[in-house]
Parts: structure tokens; sequence; C-alpha cells
């Protein structure tokens, strides 16, 4: 899009204004547009400094003590003893609750809860790979830093800055809804356009693969894909995402074809000799570009939704990577202790990010498409 | 009328015909061996051999194909890897959980999202409007699970209101006792796009020439909304309530998960946390055919609403 821009904004001769270089004007003329397109920047900037290190690249360190709470002033003197005693903050301030039901359980649980790093009730699988890289840091720096009492976004189970952790979290999520969604829309646009651009069987074909792709629903195929994977790890999840979301694309992508294919441009490409490769992808595909791309930007808003339920139902990122759907796992159980930081790290994260893109990629579809409305 | 139904119905052989080949690629190329996962870490060569027979992996895929189809012809999937149960019964038990929390949530949530969309659409451009509009993208935005967390921990867990997660004995009990949470909640998440949705389909007949006309002629607005609108974005509208049906047969994952309803969602992801095949290609097969059943139902149900639409 940039690349039209300035190439229309070349003073040489006066020339008409391209497809993209009025969508780009009437794109800027759309301040609720402009505003949420830069949020997203903001977060892809924030998604590939944390990709390069540039950011949160120790957040696996732990800074604070257990579940530091979050505050910008510094501990207070009730935090100062808390730390002096080992234990986090927010032990007194459980009033017992009368219409807990898991009041006894809870109980139970705060009695037992991790007095010293490390030691807790719950099986830990990394318990072991942890202790090592634990023993790995006091060796090597003999634990001199003081763990703080409170961090300005709170901390989680390890005392882990819940912010680097966000960080780390968008990273994640938003590279597994934009990778996913580019695969999405190359198949879609592939298969779309074969099946629009050809007919007769190969349409036949491929729209006998979309009847069964949608036949079952969305959310029980990608269940029953991980499945039968069963591996985690980012890479499963865009594969998982990005091959079983095609169909819309591929629908809006045919219709294009079938509408374009028969228009005097592509009989006169074929008259100069255009080979059909070149009729479908050097001629037609600039022409319906548009729909792919607003098709785009709507999956990777529900690709990262997607994959949110995915990692906090098990089935998604490995245990090693942070993403919100793993945050969110972690903060459910956490809610109940009262501690709500991580939760409303991820949320928050999310709808701005969400909001952002959904508001963006309407802008994009008014701008790319000045006859809706 | 007849003979409609009946291609339809033909023209769905060669799409269940391909689900179950997925299903069966699925499971038996890209999953691996199921023996190896049945067995588990201790066995032996003989162990494994004697699964790979039980379960008839080590015959041909011809054969194999065939006696997956026998299943699905006869309803019969054998039972469950994980606890034995016979998966006919795991479905017959859990569907009524399902629909004792789905039925009542799509009810509720079709009314007022029509409602609430026609009410925006008729003060479009208001600030009624943008507010609910805006209010639906930021509620839109939040995660499902969000949702669901903060609601059983604020509602039930900390006020007390509802019970935080259970299922009793009795229908009755059940409806005005344990669904009531998951049902508001599912009612919750999905009125945001429902309504967003509904409102661009109310918009499109608002501006139509028959609604002047019917301005025109001293109709009162009640009349115009209720009856002329209404029936005239009805179309869009089933389509989209009758898509969510097959969505019964699978139960809703999450809030199943959380709130402990012994549905059918429950019982898919503890499949799919087991590894439990059986269970999750029989949903998987069962929901393709009722989303095909469901789609020639929309299709008839557009000739009830719009006597203009010719069946072909």
């Amino acid at each position: 899009m940039m690349q039209a821009v300035l190439g229309s904004g070349g003073l040489r001769r006066p020339e008409s204004p391209g497809l993209w270089a009025l969508a780009w004007r009437r794109f800027c003329r759309d301040r609720v547009g402009v505003a949420s397109f830069l949020v997203v920047l903001v977060f892809f900037g924030v998604m590939v400094a944390s990709g390069l290190s540039l950011v949160a690249a120790d957040w696996a360190r732990e800074v604070g003590v257990n579940y530091a709470p979050p505050t910008f002033v510094g501990p207070g003197t009730a935090e100062r003893d808390a730390v002096a005693s080992g234990s986090p903050r927010g032990e007194k301030a459980h009033e017992p609750n009368p219409a807990d039901p898991l009041a006894d359980v809870l109980s139970e649980i705060r009695e037992k809860k991790p007095v010293s790093r490390g030691d807790t009730d719950i099986v830990d699988p990394l318990a072991d790979a942890l202790a090592e890289i634990r023993a790995e840091k006091s060796g090597a720096a003999s634990r001199a830093e003081i763990l703080s009492a409170t961090l300005a976004f709170g901390g989680d189970r390890w005392g882990r800055d819940v912010l680097k952790k966000v960080i780390k979290g968008t990273e994640t999520s938003m590279f597994v809804g934009l990778a996913a969604a580019a695969l999405t829309a190359l198949l879609g646009t592939l298969f779309g356009a074969l099946a629009g651009y050809y007919g007769r069987w190969i349409d036949d074909f491929f729209n006998w693969f979309y009847s069964i792709f949608t036949a079952v629903p969305y959310l029980l195929l990608i269940l029953a894909i991980a499945a039968v994977l069963n591996q985690k790890g980012t890479m499963t999840v865009i594969l998982i995402l990005g091959l079983t979301g095609w169909t819309g694309i591929f629908r809006l992508v045919r219709a294009e074809y079938l509408k374009h294919k028969v228009r005097e441009y592509i009989q006169a490409a074929d008259a100069i000799g255009a080979s059909h490769a070149r009729r479908m992808f050097v001629h037609i595909l600039p022409n319906v570009s548009h729909v792919v791309l607003v098709q785009l930007s709507l999956h990777v808003v529900l690709f990262i939704k997607s994959e949110v339920v995915l990692s906090f139902l098990g089935f998604g990122v490995g245990v090693d990577t942070v993403s919100w759907g793993s945050m969110l796992n972690e903060a459910q159980s956490e809610l109940i202790l009262g501690y709500w930081w991580q939760l409303a790290a991820a949320t928050i994260a999310m709808a701005l990010l969400v909001t952002g893109f959904s508001l963006f990629t309407d802008a994009l579809r008014d701008a790319l498409d000045p006859k809706l409305k | 009328m007849f003979a409609y139904v009946v291609r339809r119905l033909w023209q769905t052989v060669p799409t269940l015909l391909g689900v179950v080949l997925l299903v069966f690629f699925l499971f038996n190329f890209v999953g691996g061996d199921p023996a190896y996962l049945l067995a588990g870490k201790i066995s032996n060569p003989e162990q494994i051999e004697n699964i790979r027979r039980q379960l008839g992996v080590d015959q041909p895929y011809a054969v194999q194909l065939w006696i997956f189809i026998k299943q699905i012809a006869t309803g019969d999937f054998g039972v469950s890897w994980a606890t034995n149960e016979k998966v006919s019964e795991i479905f017959a038990t859990r569907l009524g959980p399902s629909l004792t929390v789905l039925v009542p949530m799509l009810l509720i949530e079709t009314l007022l999202a029509v409602a609430a969309a026609m009410l925006v659409a008729y003060v479009r451009g208001s600030l009624t409007d943008r507010a609910v509009m805006i209010a639906c993208t930021v509620g839109q935005s939040i995660s499902i699970l969000v949702y669901i967390i903060v609601f059983q921990y604020v509602l039930a867990y900390q006020l007390g209101w509802f019970p935080v997660q259970g299922w009793g004995d009795n229908l009755a009990e059940n409806l005005l006792k344990y669904s009531l949470l998951p049902v508001a909640v599912g009612v919750i998440v999905s009125i945001a796009p429902n309504t967003r949705l509904y409102r661009s389909f109310f918009l499109d007949e608002i501006n139509q020439d028959y609604v002047r006309t019917a301005r025109a002629k001293g109709m009162g607005e009640g009349r115009v909304m209720w009856v002329h609108v209404l029936r005239n974005a009805s179309i869009p509208i089933i389509t989209n309530v009758m898509s969510q049906l097959p969505g019964l047969l699978t139960g809703e994952f999450l809030i199943e998960r959380f709130f402990s309803v012994p549905g059918i969602g429950r019982e898919v992801l503890l499949a799919v946390e087991r590894s439990d095949f059986p269970v999750i290609k029989a949903v998987t097969i069962y929901v393709a055919i009722a989303t095909m059943v469901v789609n020639l139902l929309t299709d008839l149900l557009y000739r009830a609403v719009d006597p203009r639409v010719q069946l072909k």
C-alpha cells in the first residue's frame, strides 16, 4: 500500500490516482480508522521488538516475590512485613466469604501455600528444569538481587513481571494470528482462484472440498485435529488454524474470479498470449486483492481469539511459551486467591488489540470499497 | 417440493462421504498408530499387536474404511477408549444437559439481539446507536474466557447468587438453579456480535422503497417496523439462527467445562485430552450430518417466510 502511495505521489506528471492511492486517502480521512491503525502498529512494534529480544527478553526472571501486588509507589509497610515473613501480601486481606463454597478447600490451600519459592502443592511439569536454572543462577550471581515486594504491574506465581509476560504473550498470540491468517489467505486465494478461473471439474472439486470443511463446526474441527496431532507448539497452532480456516476467503475469491474471468481485459490478455497463470495472478489478482486484504484482517482477529481458547484449554502453545491464553489459564486459579492482575493485564492487552484490529478492518473495508454503506 | 427435498438429500451424499474420508484420513494417517496411544508407556510388541487386532488397525485400509462406514450406518461406534462406556450411551446421557443450557440460551439471546438490533437500527446514527455499537465492538473483543472467569468469580463465588458449578438430577432443578449462570454468560457473550449483525440486516431493509411507501400511506411506525421490516429482515436472521442449531449437538465447550455441566461439549474436551478417538469421530460425523439436515431445513423455512423464494 505504501509503495502505491509513494509511486503516485511523484510530481513528474499528473496521473490519475490508482485504487490504492484513493483508498489510502479515504482511509486517512477516517479518524477512527487511523487511530485504530496506530494501535495495531504499536502492537506490531511490540511483537517485533519482543521477537527480536529487544524487550521482555528476561521475562522468565523472577524479579519480585510470589504474586507481588501491582503498585507504582513502591512497597508500603504491609508489603515489607510480608517480604520479611516470606509470604506475599494479601494473606490477611482475605476475609471469610459467607457464600464461598470452596472456603474449606481454600483455607487448606492457603495454609499449604508456597512459603519458599518453587515449593507449591501444584505439580509443576517444569519443576526440575526450573530448579536447575535457579541453581545455575544462584551459582553465577550468588543471588545478589533482592526480590522486590511490589511490581508496577504485579507479579505471577513465580514473581515474574506480569508486564513482561503480557509483552511476551502479545508476541505469541499476535504472531499466531498473523501467520495463521496469512496461511489461510494464501490457501483460500489459491483455491478460489483455481476454482473460479478454471471452472468445470476443478470448481466442482474445490466446492466439494469446501462443503466438507463447512459441514463440521469450526471449533470441533480444530479440536479433532488437535486431538490427532497430539502435540503442542506455536507451529502446530498456526497449522491447525491456517489449514482449517480458508473456507470463507475461498468462497469470496472464487466469486470474484468468476466475475473477472469473463471481463474484457482478460480477453485482451488472452489475445496477447498471456498464460493462464499470468492471467490469474498478474491480471486478476490485483483486482481482487482488496477482498483478500479485508478478509485477512478479519481472520487475524478470529485466529487470535481461537488461539487464546486453544492455549487456555491446553491444546495450544507449548508449556514454555507464554500466550494470552496460557496467562488466562493461570489467572483463573489466581483469581480465587485474590490475585487479579494477571487476568486484568491479559484481558486489557487482548481487548485493545482486538478492538483496534476490528475497527481497523472496518475502516479498511470502507476505504477499499466505497460503494458499501 | 418433495422432489426438491429428495434431490437435496441426494446431493449431501458426496459431502458426507468427503467428511467420512476426512475423518478417516485424520485419525488413521495423521494421528499415528492408536495402539501405541492405548498401550501407554509400559507395553511390549505382543500387547501392541493384540490391541491392533482388537481395534482392527492391522486390516488393510479399505477394510478399515468399510468398518468405519458400517459403524456410521449402524450408529455403533463401539466403546470409549478411556472409560469403556458405549459411545452411543455417552451421547444419549450427555445430550440432555447440553440442551438444558443451550436451548434457553439460544432463545433468549435471539429475542434480545433482534429487539436490540431493531431498536438501534430504528434510531440509526443517533447517540444511542453509536453507544450501543461501541459497546458491542468492545464487548466482542474480550475473550469469552474472561466473561466466564469473571462472572463465575463475582456472581457465583463472591456474591453467592448462583451455584459456582454443578448439576442436579431433575430438569427443573437444573433449569432453574444450575443452568442460570451458564445461560446468562452465554447470552452476554453472543449478544454483542449478533446485535451488530442483525442491525445491518435491519438497516438494509429500513432504507427500502416499500418502507417509504408504507409510511406514505399512513401506516403506524409500529406496524412498519414489526410487520414489514421485521418479516423481510427475518430471512438473514433465520439463516444465522439456524446455523447455530448444529451447535446444539456439540454443546458449548467452554461454558460446560467451567460450570461442570455434564454435556457433550465437556465430553468432547475430555475426549480430546484423553485421545479418546471413537468419541471424537462419532461427534464429528453426527454433527456434520446434522449440519446438512439443518441447511436443508433452512432452505425450506425461507420458502415459508418469503413466498417469492423458488426452491429449485
